[in-house]
């Protein structure tokens, strides 16, 4: 439990350790980088395992003064929520790790780009301080620029600068809504805690208008709608552990600032937020979805597919109960294990292989025969995307749907569509590009294919392994997530509505 | 009652089996069919072993496993057995071999193909036993994945619109029935179907649901009511099916109409009529009339078919609709129609006796297709002729088939079309009255198609291609054949399994 702060620290340690090494060998660099994020999940495993859930709510690992005179402090803790999302960081980076075994160019800068992002996830997800929170926020920002400049594909420029834009803008909003409530509400220190209590003596306007800013800010980096549209971009453009980075737990950055932040500081403004909020996720899932649907680059469907899952997330973030709540935080890590996996076997398995991403030109190339491994792999990560049953997506996603009836019966409706489609644009995607019949099989594209090395099966299995294990036994992740939402530090947002 | 947890061996045996299949080394193509076909016949001794515990005369379920699966969602894995179920694992067990040994030939995959169907025996097995909504979900969409494929890799040249149509017509009524499922649970804070019937029969189920708005209750009605409806299907949600019969390859045409639209059928017994008593009531009188179009429309649409498996897809539907003919009928009885137990009794013996018969009689006789598909390359009827100069033993398998589909006394298929037209007889004389319409396009085109294809002038490609049966074919047929006659003229075997239930059913329709 209390070596949680460690992997911040060894990220960046490990950070600096493959910058040296990397530049004499390439294989020290990656075994530095995986070795680190192995450790890293041990360390959130253990602490998972061993934790018990705090019924005042978070439990307190460190709570240093760090800037006094404004009331500043390093303050580190978790409860089950974090917990689950730092368990989703150490599984994601190792897969991402796995699966970028191959990369050639810079690779110590590479990994140690990676491990400084990772540095900054792990530290979001336990920061209990606001203005720590916000400091790990952007470090988490600043290397995704260049891991997507640097290693992307096409149109990498613009992808890198899209991203970094609408997350500056997005985290200058939540800046904003942060010194404003600070400021306003007169608290003694940027501690969540003290933040919650302060914050009860906002106006109700207040409370909106703050509410809004953070809210809205935090939910560009989630991929609300119409505030998306860095994400397919920002994914196509990154490199292949970097997508997975970006959709598996950055996007959670953002869903995570909402809940951890927005919500319980002004429950007061939920109200009057929510149905505009959830309209737009509704809009966004089935959106998305359609974009997905016709989509020629695979890796754009994935893309949409992720916009489309985490408008799942804000769904049941916003119609605030416990059943959606603890649907919505399930569903980031779903998504996070299930967007990696896609991710890498568009982006690196296949992508390495054929040099093209274009459904059109795969589909000629009859995969499904040629790359059976990698076929079988997309199919499963497909189905669990789709919200299969014994997936993990399924159990999230039933839990949103419930707890969004309690809401609105016409939103749960509307999701239930955006299931129907995502089931559409994933089985068209299976389709075209794993089994289509190879009709045009030319002399140029009969070559072998490189087979699938060792790092690409540990990776897979490692994620599909996880989305299995969490789908048929769910409550190893709710038992963490349900005593964390019973908690006071919640009881705010969930207040008047009966389990 | 013993600690064997045999209901989940039952489930469980051809799935693990399937996942085994999978870690083995390489062996060869008999090796990998016998194994396959020893997994799949499991279930048939689990059918034998069930058959000496089960006690028809015991009210509810026989036999039942619960175990705890996911707490905090209140879901159990339980399973349940009474002769309903009974009937269909039976039938599934007949059935799944079959299927197995329609192992094409030339296959460049039999590890897969075996793999596929006894994960989809597994599925078929889980939705007729688990009582619970998430487990029986989880059976019924698992059986999409491995038809998907099926259709996919093996199908005929359109088999990618196929196998895409029939999945995403399938999903998207599964998508609605999660959605109702959600709404239920929000409102009753359970999944067991149990449970919900227990709270649908002391009317806890409508007022809680009533708290959603009429219309509300009417969307979740909707919503399990469609992807039941999309599954058996019911006309007009039978679009896809055509398209998916012609194009799966045999093992899967045989599989999915004679057990897949069995699920269908089942879950309208198992969940919405029990769950939804008065919404189905107040919707019957319009639900029959859908039926009784399936039932003439699919037997007028079967006569226009020159594609031999397209017309038995239409015979399916119209097979099938009869089933739900006789449960809307059953279903629209008003409590004070002081109508005796006859007509109800009857029809839901006979609704459930055609389930069996056509599982039965629909299986052999897309194998004999299947088979006449696989030596001339043409599905066409009007390029086959005179089958029975040359192929003898085909034509008699083929003949028995199809007059047990047709309803001639004496096969099995007889009885249970007779008890239905008898019950809805009873209920709503003329709509009866205007299904006898669809008997006799059914006898019309069922013998146009056997006087054109096994009679008739013998054509070249029949007489330089087309080889009879060999005994191994005979062999795969002659169980269900046998069983055709056998239940033909003892149809009691079946009745007495479930004839205490379905009285006790009757006698809750009716008030005394």
């Amino acid at each position: 439990m209390n070596a949680l702060p460690c992997t911040i620290y060894l990220s960046f340690t490990g950070a600096l350790l493959t910058l040296l090494i990397g530049k004499r060998s390439a294989l020290g660099a990656r075994i530095v980088a995986l070795a680190t994020a192995l450790l890293g999940l041990e360390i959130t495993l253990s602490a998972a395992l061993s934790y018990i859930p705090n019924p005042h709510g978070l439990t307190t690992l460190v709570n240093t003064p760090w800037i006094s005179q404004l009331g500043i402090h390093y303050y580190l803790a978790v409860d089950g929520i974090s917990l689950t999302l730092l368990i989703l960081t150490g599984l994601a980076t190792t897969a991402g790790i796995l699966f970028s075994w191959n990369i050639e160019e810079r690779v110590g800068e590479f990994f140690a780009l990676y491990l400084v992002l990772i540095g900054g996830v792990y530290g979001v997800f336990m920061s209990a301080d606001v203005f720590l929170f916000f400091v790990f926020y952007e470090i988490a920002i600043v290397p995704k620029y260049f891991l997507v400049a640097i290693w992307g594909s096409k149109n990498k420029e613009y992808g890198a600068m899209k991203l970094v834009l609408y997350s500056f803008v997005g985290s200058s909003l939540v800046l904003a809504g942060l010194i404003w409530t600070y400021a306003a509400s007169g608290a003694s220190s940027f501690g969540l805690p003290d933040l919650i209590q302060a914050s009860s003596h906002l106006t109700h306007i207040q409370h909106i208008e703050i509410f809004g800013l953070i809210f809205f800010g935090f939910a560009t980096l989630a991929g609300l709608f119409p505030l998306h549209t860095w994400a397919p971009t920002g994914h196509v453009a990154a490199p292949t552990a970097a997508s997975m980075l970006l959709a598996g737990v950055v996007m959670k950055l953002g869903a995570y600032g909402c809940l951890r932040v927005a919500l319980p500081l002004f429950p007061q403004a939920i109200d009057f937020w929510q149905p505009i909020i959830a309209c737009l996720a509704v809009l966004g899932i089935i959106y998305a979805g359609l974009i997905a649907l016709i989509q020629e680059d695979f890796k754009y469907v994935i893309g949409y597919s992720s916009v489309s899952h985490m408008g799942f997330v804000i769904l049941g973030l916003i119609s605030c109960n416990l059943k959606s709540l603890s649907g919505a935080v399930l569903q980031m890590f779903s998504h996070g294990i299930i967007a990696g996996l896609l991710f890498a076997v568009v982006g690196r398995m296949v992508y390495e292989r054929t040099h093209t991403r274009n459904l059109n030109e795969l589909k000629t190339m009859g995969l499904g025969k040629r790359l059976p491994f990698v076929a079988c792999v997309f199919v499963i990560a497909g189905l669990a995307s789709m919200g299969m049953p014994a997936f993990s997506g399924f159990p999230a996603e039933l839990t949103i749907l419930i707890g969004t009836w309690k809401v609105s019966a016409v939103w749960a409706t509307a999701a239930a569509v955006g299931i129907l489609i995502s089931a559409a644009f994933t089985l068209r995607a299976i389709q075209l590009a794993f089994f289509s019949e190879a009709k045009s099989v030319t002399s140029a594209n009969t070559h072998a294919f490189a087979p699938i090395t060792l790092p690409e099966k540990l990776g897979s299995i490692l994620l599909i392994g996880t989305t299995l294990i969490i789908g048929l036994k769910p409550d190893l992740l709710f038992n963490l997530i349900n005593p964390a939402l019973q908690s006071p530090y919640f009881e705010n947002i969930i207040k008047g509505v009966t389990s | 009652m013993n600690h064997f947890p045999i209901l989940s061996f039952t489930i469980f045996v051809p799935l693990l089996g399937a996942l085994a299949l999978t870690l083995l080394p390489n062996l060869n193509e008999k090796a990998l069919k016998q194994v396959g076909l020893y997994l799949s016949l499991s279930t048939l001794l689990f059918v034998v072993l069930l058959l000496r515990q089960f006690d028809p005369t015991q009210s509810g379920y026989a036999i039942t496993e619960k175990y705890a699966w996911i707490p905090s969602l209140k879901v159990n894995f339980s399973l349940g057995l009474d002769g309903i179920s009974l009937l269909l694992i039976g039938l599934t067990a007949l059935i799944s071999p079959l299927c197995i040994l329609t192992l094409p030939k030339t296959n460049t995959n039999s590890r897969l193909y075996i793999l596929l169907f006894l994960i989809l025996q597994s599925a078929a097995l889980g939705v007729f036993l688990t009582l619970d909504f998430i487990p029986w979900f989880l059976f019924w969409e698992l059986s999409l994945v491995p038809s998907y494929f099926l259709i996919k890799l093996w199908g005929g040249s359109n088999a990618a619109k196929a196998a895409y149509q029939f999945v995403i017509y399938t999903m998207g009524g599964s998508a609605f029935m999660l959605l109702a499922f959600a709404g239920i649970y929000f409102k009753t804070g359970t999944f067991n179907f149990v449970e919900l019937t227990e709270l649908a029969k002391s009317g806890g189920l409508t007022l809680s649901l009533a708290s959603l708005g009429h219309t509300w209750t009417v969307i979740v009605f909707l919503g399990v009511f469609i992807g039941l409806a999309v599954k058996v299907p019911l006309y007009p949600f039978h679009t896809w099916l055509p398209l998916a019969y012609s194009e799966a390859p045999t093992g899967a045409s045989i599989f999915m109409t004679a057990v897949m639209s069995k699920m269908g059928v089942y879950g309208f017994i198992r969940i919405l009529w029990p769950l939804f008593p008065t919404l189905l009531h107040r919707a019957s009188g319009f639900l029959v009339w859908l039926a009784l179009a399936g039932v003439v429309l699919g037997a007028f649409a079967a006569i226009r078919q020159t594609d031999i498996k397209r017309m038995l897809g239409y015979s399916s539907i119209n097979h099938l609709s009869y089933c739900l003919l006789a449960l809307f009928s059953i279903s629209s009885i008003t409590p004070e129609s002081a109508m005796g137990y006859a007509p109800i009794t009857a029809a839901f013996a006979g609704l459930l006796l055609q389930l069996f018969n056509h599982g039965l009689s629909a299986a052999a006789l897309f194998y004999c297709v299947g088979f006449i598909e696989s030596q001339l390359s043409t599905r066409s009827i009007t390029e086959i002729g005179g089958i029975r100069k040359v192929a003898p033993r085909l034509a008699g398998f083929s003949g028995v088939a199809l007059f047990c589909s047709l309803g001639l006394p004496g096969l099995s298929g007889f009885i249970g079309e007779f008890l239905i037209f008898k019950g809805v007889w009873g209920i709503h004389p003329i709509i009866s009255t205007i299904a006898c319409l669809g008997l006799f396009a059914t006898a019309y085109f069922l013998l146009t198609f056997w006087q054109n294809v096994f009679h008739g002038a013998t054509t070249e490609n029949v007489k330089s291609t087309l080889k009879d049966f060999t005994a191994s074919d005979v062999l795969t047929l002659a169980p269900i054949t046998l069983l055709m006659i056998l239940l033909g003229i003892l149809p009691s075997i079946l009745i007495q399994l479930f004839n205490p239930l379905i009285q006790h059913w009757a006698s809750s329709l009716v008030l005394p």
